[in-house]
């Protein structure tokens, strides 16, 4: 066909023999630039599955918790029946462990011996007892979470090999540990107390629960403050303002403050809510008050341009057929713009979700035990809580930080996978 | 559409009547505790057991560094400000003074025990025998020429052994903490400046010229053999265990649940181990402190029960809990006269800090 038309008309011929030439390279152009994006692509892929592999590698054994059986003889000489909390739970745990080895003798070797089991199998033994009143004078059977250094060992992160001086377990307590394993009284269960209990100083008692009810405070404030004055903003600044200066110096100064780092928004929080309103340190009201600032704008700025994208064919359909300004904005562009800004309250959300630098200054970096109750209790969050964990010095801490991450990341991609799902539904229903 | 309105702004309403309310309700009952990130690992431990052992709500403990908790803590009387700072330094005059002239009338000092801070290395490597000369040599900016008196050079050391035949012929390369860290404050004092005392015309210069003899004490070479690594010890745990030829400073208890990975270098002939810094051997360890404020005593539930846990044997005694954890005690008659003024209450004057 080609060479028909060459012959039939020269001058057309011309051309089409410098596109033919000028065509491998465009096709080798064209490959390039696609094996570029697809490298693009697949680096950042590469960056994450890294970090996915890393942390996962090292927080799954988080999710498990070594136990010990012990049979204590809830002595009636220890446990007084009308005071069941001031009994010495310690002692009875103590003396169970040294029935089963009758000949540790020496006060040192006695210490290391109780240091096998956590210190909280006393407070777990004084609850069964509280729910358990007539087992008072029998042995029970009882297990209770092992030492975090004994929890290291089964896990397999403290090496047998390594000479004695240089481990946290001696000779004598890997030798305790492995009679307790050939007598099945040592075993791996789901570590609950992770999801159920809040921050604690002993790995083997530590939990998330804490720092997931502050971090759930925290966004309920966040939300309930930052979607509906973020997007009333949104709504007047791009329907009803004047364009003048003054909402030009407002427009960019909505602009610089998404672009403050959040460290900021924590001084403001320090100056105006707790210096000058006086509010409490450390509880999630003032932590989702300095979290709207910080997601203000971002809501604004996703708000303002999801209305600019409503088609002007509704507005001017609208306007039209006798609707008032605000009618129109309230049944025609509000809806069509929604899915837009629900999208970019949910990604100012996760923004506030993984924030602590702004909390630092509130006092939220804090040690805080007792689950919170409320917006006034005093709480943490769960990128502090991390950050607390990846700061101590025991090693077990290692796998709870990494375990924690995974529960950040978790919420993260819910939230997120709630915006695509919210959109589609709005999406639809138009 | 408009119920959404409706609902979002009543949601509104609600909680700015919460702000409302949390303001209307300010009494607090948890004791608020505020200071050292050295003491911060001892004081959650007590705090723990203190809130499972008797009906009160464990206190918060923030950690804000001696400093910053300093000075929340003598901001003022009442439910806003914390009961407790702790401090890995002594309470200054200037600080007490600002302390009194904020309404803190009466603050009671209680000494904890001490902390050690180590210059570790690998385990994979020898172990080092430095002095505090040596330490000073390797890490200042400006070192004196020698024999030549009063003069300072930059510092031209890149090896261990330039300074100390002693020493294995090994890069100069030392992680430590940056400079708004506690433990890099009480590194410099004890380290740098025991060091530099070796020269007895720097010795001299703390009487005479305060200002230059800081100057060249706590100046640390900025020429990347001291690496800054940020607040977090682990990191400098993991950093060693990696490469072998470099030291880390960090603190005891890091070294304490490490053992397997790094080692304590000895300083002026001691190793950093429990018992030498108990003893007061070991050159480069430090008192920790908290302070109470007597007002909030018996406003604040649980203050009195929270004073006497931390005071108890089981605690902070040769056996107790916070051992464990790598706190250094006491000798016996400290812990005694610390529990008698705990005990008392007796306030600090501004006589009792020279």
């Amino acid at each position: 066909m080609n060479n028909l038309n060459k012959r039939a008309v020269p001058g057309n011929g011309r051309t089409i023999d410098i596109v033919k030439k000028g065509l491998n390279k465009r096709y080798r152009k064209e490959r390039r630039f696609r094996v570029f994006g697809w490298a693009a692509v697949m680096i950042s892929l590469g960056f994450l599955f890294l970090l996915f592999i890393s942390i996962i590698s090292n927080g799954y054994t988080a999710f498990q918790q070594t136990m010990v059986r012990l049979d204590v003889y809830l002595d009636t000489d220890v446990i007084d029946k009308d005071d069941l909390a001031g009994a010495d739970y310690a002692k009875l745990i103590h003396e169970a462990l040294l029935s089963v080895y009758p000949d540790v003798t020496k006060y040192n070797e006695k210490r290391k011996l109780y240091e096998l089991v956590s210190t909280g199998a006393a407070y777990r033994l004084r609850d069964f007892v509280a729910k358990n009143r007539h087992a008072i004078g029998t042995t029970i059977q009882i297990w209770v979470p092992a030492d975090d250094d004994v929890d290291m060992l089964i896990k397999g992160h403290i090496d047998r090999k390594t000479p004695q001086s240089r481990r946290r377990i001696n000779d004598r307590q890997l030798a305790w540990v492995d009679h307790l394993i050939s007598r099945g009284q040592v075993k791996k269960v789901f570590n609950m107390t992770f999801f159920t209990s809040g921050d604690s100083r002993e790995p083997e008692l530590a939990g998330i629960w804490g720092a997931v009810c502050g971090s759930f405070y925290t966004l309920i404030v966040t939300l309930v403050l930052s979607f509906p004055i973020g997007g009333a903003a949104a709504v007047y600044l791009e329907e009803f303002a004047p364009k003048n200066r003054w909402t030009d110096i407002i427009e960019v100064n909505i602009n610089n403050l998404a672009a403050v780092p959040s460290i900021v928004y924590g001084l403001l929080g320090l100056a105006v809510f707790l210096n000058f309103f006086g509010l409490p340190r450390s509880v999630p009201l003032v932590g989702g008050l300095v979290l709207t600032l910080m997601t203000l704008p971002t809501i604004i700025i996703v708000g303002r341009s999801a209305l600019k994208a409503v088609s002007p064919s509704i507005r001017e359909a609208g306007l039209s057929i006798g609707a008032s300004k605000v009618q129109l904005v309230a049944h025609h562009v509000l809806p069509q713009a929604l899915p837009g800004m629900l999208t970019g309250t949910i990604i100012g959300m996760a923004q506030a979700l993984g924030e602590t630098a702004p909390l630092l200054m509130i006092g939220m970096v804090a040690f805080i035990v007792d689950i919170p109750a409320g917006f006034t209790d005093p709480s943490t969050v769960l990128p502090v809580q991390i950050y607390l964990w990846a700061d101590s010095p025991e090693r077990a801490f290692l796998e709870k930080t990494s375990a924690a991450i995974m529960v950040l990341l978790l919420f993260l991609m819910i939230m997120n996978a709630t915006a695509v799902f919210l959109r589609r539904i709005f999406e639809k229903r138009q | 559409m408009k119920k959404m309105i409706v609902i979002s702004i009543v949601l509104v309403y609600l909680s700015i009547l919460g702000i409302a309310q949390a303001r209307a309700g300010a009494a607090r009952d948890y004791i608020s505790i505020v200071g050292s990130s050295t003491v911060y690992p001892f004081a959650t431990v007590v705090a723990e057991n203190f809130g499972k052992k008797t009906r009160f709500k464990t206190p918060k403990i923030e950690s804000t560094g001696s400093g910053g908790g300093h000075k929340l803590f003598g901001s003022g009387i009442g439910v806003a400000h914390p009961d407790i700072t702790n401090s890995s330094a002594r309470i200054t005059k200037s600080q007490l003074e600002k302390d009194f002239k904020n309404g803190v009338k009466e603050v009671v000092e209680v000494k904890i025990g001490y902390d050690g801070i180590v210059v570790a290395n690998s385990r994979q490597a020898m172990v080092f025998r430095l002095n505090r000369k040596d330490l000073f040599l390797a890490l200042a900016k400006q070192v004196p020429v020698a024999g030549n008196k009063g003069a300072l050079q930059q510092n031209p050391y890149k090896t261990w052994k330039q300074i100390n035949a002693l020493l294995p012929d090994v890069k100069i390369e030392v992680f430590g903490p940056p400079p708004t860290s506690g433990t890099r404050d009480a590194f410099v004092e004890m380290a740098m400046e025991g060091g530099a005392n070796t020269f007895t015309w720097i010795a001299t210069l703390k009487k005479t010229d305060k200002k230059r003899y800081k100057e060249i004490c706590h100046t640390i070479r900025e020429d990347g053999a001291y690496i800054e690594a940020g607040e977090n010890d682990n990191l400098i745990v993991d950093k060693l265990s990696k490469s072998p030829d470099a030291l880390g400073i960090l603190g005891f208890s890091f070294l304490d649940q490490n053992t397997d990975k790094i080692q304590g270098s000895f300083i002026d002939g001691v190793q950093p181990t429990f018992q030498a810094i108990s003893d007061g051997f070991y050159p480069v360890s430090r008192p920790l402190f908290f302070y109470v404020k007597k007002a909030h005593v018996d406003t604040i539930p649980g203050m009195r029960e929270y004073l006497a846990e931390f005071t108890s044997e089981t605690a902070w005694g040769d056996d107790g809990y916070l051992t464990t954890k790598g706190l250094i005690p006491m000798p016996e008659k400290e812990r005694r006269k610390y529990k008698k003024i705990v005990e008392e209450l007796t306030p600090l004057t501004l006589d009792d800090l020279n």
